[in-house]
């Protein structure tokens, strides 16, 4: 069995006990015994023992010639030729991280006819962009992507690689770490550097943001990370940084596909583009009909934002999934979320908690929601928000 | 058609709370339940099944109590139940899982389409699905949110993406991973869940499938928990009572500087 | 609630019942009450989960379970709402001749649609002019060749106009009175048969109430239940069939109303505290669980005598009938007493359970009738000894 406790060195004090997330260490005869059938081999009780009381063993393979593997890679990810703000969001955190590395940043990039675009990378903060040109990669499709990427890098071996967590990355790169047999964590919202080892220590919300846990890849390469849009802020645009462009080709074999994109859909709707939106204004069972949604377009227009909701309004047909926040839904993290009407179910809370700045306005005080509220108003919304557009429009307008 | 469900049991995360004083997960008491996205998965498994015909067969890997899952799947109409269950496979992350369940999917033998949901509710990585795909070489399409057509070697489908969606076509044998908006599961019948009582879950070990032991469980696992803790609360925000007028100008003010 | 001691059966019954109430009858209850429409989307929902096919013989599809399975169904459905859930047991009620009275043919003919949840199925007997007293009965059925002919009007008909199987009780000869009545399966497409107007009801208003109009209605003579001149039979053991169900739906409702009750109470707060902590409060709560509990006793009781196969069950399912619709109407008041002015308002869900109690003690025989029953039982019973 991996995981053991050392009896001798166990001194009783509970501290695993309250520390599993998964409640499966219990106190017996003032010795800490692991129920081996729950356990996850997280590791958790190791890390917080201070007497070394618990042996986590991992003899786990290696990747070959770790050493070998260099510099941070950025996927640019494009659609309809135009770079994804999170691309600025990871260039900008790319640079802090390769202080810490002495290493070099690098773009990836993806499509037909976006030569220019390469340089826009340079001046965000890439030092070398690696581009394959070919009408077969003018849009995503898992396949070529996959195969084109995973020769790039086994070709040129980066330590790290990081990609949007929106739905083309989150898609692709778990196929290419599959095919690179390396690591991967999903949707991180925080990376540093390990100051010893040198490690990318991967930080992500589990348990729908209950628990944070730090992910690391010891021994495999590249280190590859999704992370989460909107987290990290992006890098200034500096139209004098100088970087290198090279110019990679794709063989048939790598763009051939077994799927095939026949259309793309864009829903009419402005307002949905939650991921990218910095305010968000959300409509829960407190609206009480589709009809009145209106008053949370207007005041979403008057901010410049989107239009979300809770499940309870899409349930009720009130308003397209596509707007749907939460556990069911999409996570957003915009700098403000106004949440109308919105009791705060923990399936919502999940989905929208890492904003930056939460309003909540319901009638109940006592709804959830304003627990996590930076402010709250206690009033019925159909009166506020109202006042609140017209009230915004007039500051804004000064 | 033969379909393959890859559903997994995760903890009823609407019944999961912080305890405030060490502010760790509650999770005594917490039942378990089929990992939501994966219930519009097994949905969809049947509705192909019972258009189409052939077999749909539900497929978990987890602790022995899974097996409460996978009957579940069956009282919905799956016709067959698997659990992949063995300590070796302790401590799995995506990768060492999604190669585990690949091969058992190969030992299944012959499959049209496996569905998986979008991602699981409590590691939420959505890695695990396409992670099968690549070790078995099909295609994959994530985020389904509509099946249009399957033909006899081909499928067209609608994903998902930020703006709205793709028309996205694919050979079979594929694997889609799929969104709450394709379907509304069903309510287990009555019959179904009779069947479902007397319906015996196949269980296969790591000695039952033709793997690598070491890429298995937690040496098969790249990546490492090196450390869990829980985020900082929220600090206490301020909550305006009292006439509308007076708390929006408050709020307001307050924001006013946010915004330009 | 007392444990009933539920088989592996009827726990799975209950589980499906009550995940299909919270699911798919709750979130529209006061919406359909509202505006009248029929629960057909919910109906289709107990249909696909074999529900309509709890009390038919497996032979034809059906569960092969009996009346008690039926009461417990009923029950966790009205908790939720009292008019969907009589759409549901109305259709048992117009089968329940079909399978107590019915020749193997009609059985293969119309129970396996029944059971699947197809078609849904009414019962008609009462008239304008004839409601507690049956013999006053005007629609008659003349004998024609290979025929019947039907004319006359049944009204106050649950499921009436939705239903496609219709079991309904005519005179075949005026002359010899209650021993003239004949029950005669219509269905709802046959030429000379129509529907009146949908009445507008005080409760349960998901659920459909027409008239039935016999104009020279021609049947074929196959369709008749039983002999003629049995129709009071099929009528009586009908009703003491399926009077343990009404008795359900009344303990449904009045556990729904209870629930409502005891969660506003712990909301509720007044004088500084829930209104909980209030002895009065706490009396009435009281009161009403116990009278609940001893309802459903009775129903349960009841229903499983029925399924024993006891010869004469009337007195008893009469008095199930009696009680439990007497204690929802009483549960349901004190609900909207306990909602306080809340109570009154259409907004919470109080006053419309006390609305749907009301017919409890109206339908399947007044609950004066109920009493005639049970007295006339009793002294039969003591003249015999």
């Amino acid at each position: 069995m991996n995981i053991k406790v050392i009896e001798q060195k166990c001194t009783g004090c509970t501290l695993c006990v309250k520390t599993c997330p998964f409640s499966c260490i219990k106190m017996v005869n003032k010795k800490a015994v692991i129920d081996l059938d729950t356990c996850t081999l997280c590791g958790a009780c190791v890390e917080v023992c201070k007497f070394d009381a618990i042996e986590l063993k991992r003899d786990s393979g290696s990747t070959p010639n770790k050493e070998e593997y260099k510099g941070i890679w950025v996927f640019a990810e494009q659609k309809k030729g135009i770079i994804q703000s999170v691309v600025y969001e990871l260039l900008g955190k790319s640079r802090e991280l390769a202080k810490k590395l002495d290493a070099e940043v690098s773009c990836v990039l993806l499509g037909h006819d976006m030569k220019d675009t390469a340089q826009e990378l340079i001046h965000r903060g890439a030092d070398n962009v690696y581009i394959v040109d070919a009408p077969e990669l003018k849009h995503f499709l898992d396949e070529p992507y996959t195969k084109v990427l995973v020769n790039l890098i086994r070709k040129y071996r980066p330590e790290i690689f990081l990609c949007g967590a929106t739905f083309i990355g989150r898609s692709l790169i778990s196929r290419v770490a599959v095919k690179l047999h390396t690591g991967l964590t999903a949707d991180c919202t925080e990376l540093d550097i390990d100051d010893a080892e040198k490690y990318l220590l991967q930080t992500r919300p589990a348990f729908g943001g209950n628990i944070m846990a730090t992910i690391l890849s010891k021994n495999y390469r590249p280190q590859m990370a999704t992370v989460r849009h909107k987290v990290m802020k992006e890098s200034e645009c500096d139209t004098s940084r100088k970087g290198k462009i090279i110019e990679e080709t794709a063989t048939p074999a790598l763009l051939r596909s077994r799927t095939k994109l026949l259309d793309i859909v864009e829903e009419i709707s402005s307002t949905v583009n939650l991921a990218e939106a910095d305010i968000i204004v959300s409509g829960g069972r407190g609206m009480k009909g589709p009809e009145n949604f209106s008053i949370l377009n207007e005041l979403a227009e008057a901010l410049g934002g989107a239009v979300g909701s809770s499940r309870a309004a899409v349930d009720s047909d009130w308003i397209a999934y596509s707007h749907q926040v939460g556990q069911t839904g999409k996570t957003v993290c915009p700098d403000i979320y106004i949440a109308c009407g919105i009791s705060g179910q923990i399936q919502h809370l999940v989905g929208m908690q890492s904003a930056k700045t939460i309003i909540a306005v319901n009638q109940d005080p006592g709804a959830p929601i304003f627990t996590v509220a930076d402010y709250g108003i206690v009033g019925d919304l159909f009166e506020v928000i109202p006042l609140l557009t017209k009230k915004f429009k007039e500051a804004l307008s000064k | 058609m033969n379909v393959i469900i890859c559903i997994k049991q995760v903890p009823d995360t609407t019944q999961v709370q912080i305890d405030p004083e060490t502010n760790t997960l509650i999770r005594e008491g917490v039942e378990s339940i089929i990992n939501p996205f994966d219930m519009y998965a097994i949905e969809e498994g049947v509705r192909i099944k019972e258009k189409f015909g052939g077999k749909a067969t539900v497929l978990s890997m987890g602790p022995p109590q899974a097996e409460a899952a996978l009957k579940e799947a069956i009282s919905m109409g799956c016709d067959e139940a698997i659990l992949v269950s063995d300590r070796a496979f302790a401590g799995s992350d995506t990768l060492a899982t999604g190669y585990t369940l690949a091969k058992a999917i190969e030992k299944t033998g012959n499959f049209d389409i496996i569905l998986c949901g979008k991602q699981a509710s409590d590691g939420d990585t959505a890695q695990v699905g396409p992670g099968i795909a690549t070790q078995l070489d099909i295609p994959q399409v994530t985020y389904v949110k509509k099946i249009e057509k399957i033909e006899e070697k081909s499928a067209v489908v609608e994903r998902m993406t930020e703006e709205g969606y793709e028309i996205v076509q694919t050979s079979l044998p594929c694997l889609l991973t799929v969104v709450k908006e394709i379907n509304e599961p069903r309510i287990p019948s009555l019959k179904g869940r009779m069947k479902a009582k007397k319906t015996i879950v196949t269980s296969w070990k790591a000695i039952d499938l033709d793997v690598e032991e070491n890429r298995l469980g937690l040496t098969g696992s790249p990546t490492w928990v090196s450390k869990i803790f829980t985020p900082p609360a929220r600090p206490q925000g301020e909550i305006f009572e009292g006439p509308a007028d007076e708390t929006t100008s408050k709020l307001v003010n307050l924001l006013k500087n946010h915004l330009s | 609630m007392i444990d009933y001691l539920f088989t592996e059966d009827q726990v799975m019954i209950r589980d499906l019942c009550r995940e299909i109430t919270d699911e798919k009858i709750r979130p529209v209850a006061a919406e359909l009450d509202r505006t009248e429409e029929f629960p057909w989307d919910v109906l289709k929902v107990m249909a696909d989960s074999d529900l309509f096919g709890l009390y038919i013989d497996e032979k034809y599809g059906g569960m092969g379970f009996g009346i008690m399975n039926l009461c417990i169904a009923t029950e966790e459905f009205s908790k939720g709402c009292g008019g969907i859930a009589i759409c549901y047991a109305a259709s048992a009620l117009g089968a329940y001749p079909i399978i107590l009275y019915g020749s193997e043919e009609q059985k293969e003919k119309y129970l396996p649609d029944l059971a699947a949840g197809k078609k849904l199925a009414a019962f008609g007997i009462t008239e304008p002019a004839a409601g507690s007293d049956a013999s006053a009965m005007q629609t008659t059925a003349k004998k024609d060749g290979n025929h019947y002919i039907l004319n006359g009007t049944k009204h106050f008909i649950t499921n009436g106009g939705e239903a496609q199987v219709y079991t309904v009780v005519a005179m075949t000869d005026k002359s010899k009175g209650a021993r003239g009545a004949s029950v005669f399966i219509v269905d709802k497409d046959t030429p000379g048969f129509t529907f009146g107007k949908k009445e507008d009801k005080l409760g349960i208003r998901a659920s459909a109430t027409r008239e039935l109009i016999f104009t020279d209605c021609k049947i074929p003579k196959e369709n008749l239940i039983g002999r003629e001149g049995q129709g009071f039979i099929v009528a009586m053991k009908t009703f003491d069939t399926s009077r343990p169900g009404i008795g359900a739906q009344a303990v449904g409702i009045a556990q729904g109303a209870l629930d409502a009750a005891l969660q506003y109470a712990r909301e509720r707060k007044q004088f500084g505290k829930s209104i909980s902590s209030f002895q009065g409060i706490q009396f009435m709560l009281a009161d009403m669980a116990t009278q609940i509990e001893a309802a459903r006793a009775l129903v349960y009781a009841s229903a499983r005598e029925v399924d024993s196969g006891k010869k004469n069950v009337s007195m008893n399912s009469a008095m199930a009938k009696l009680y439990a619709s007497d204690v929802a109407m009483k549960v349901t008041t004190d609900c909207v007493q306990i909602f306080g002015g809340y109570g009154y308002m259409k907004e919470y869900p109080a006053e419309k359970y006390m609305r749907d109690a009301k017919i409890t003690q109206i339908y399947e025989g007044t609950n004066q009738v109920q009493r005639n029953i049970i007295a006339l039982s009793l002294i039969k019973q003591k003249v015999r000894k």
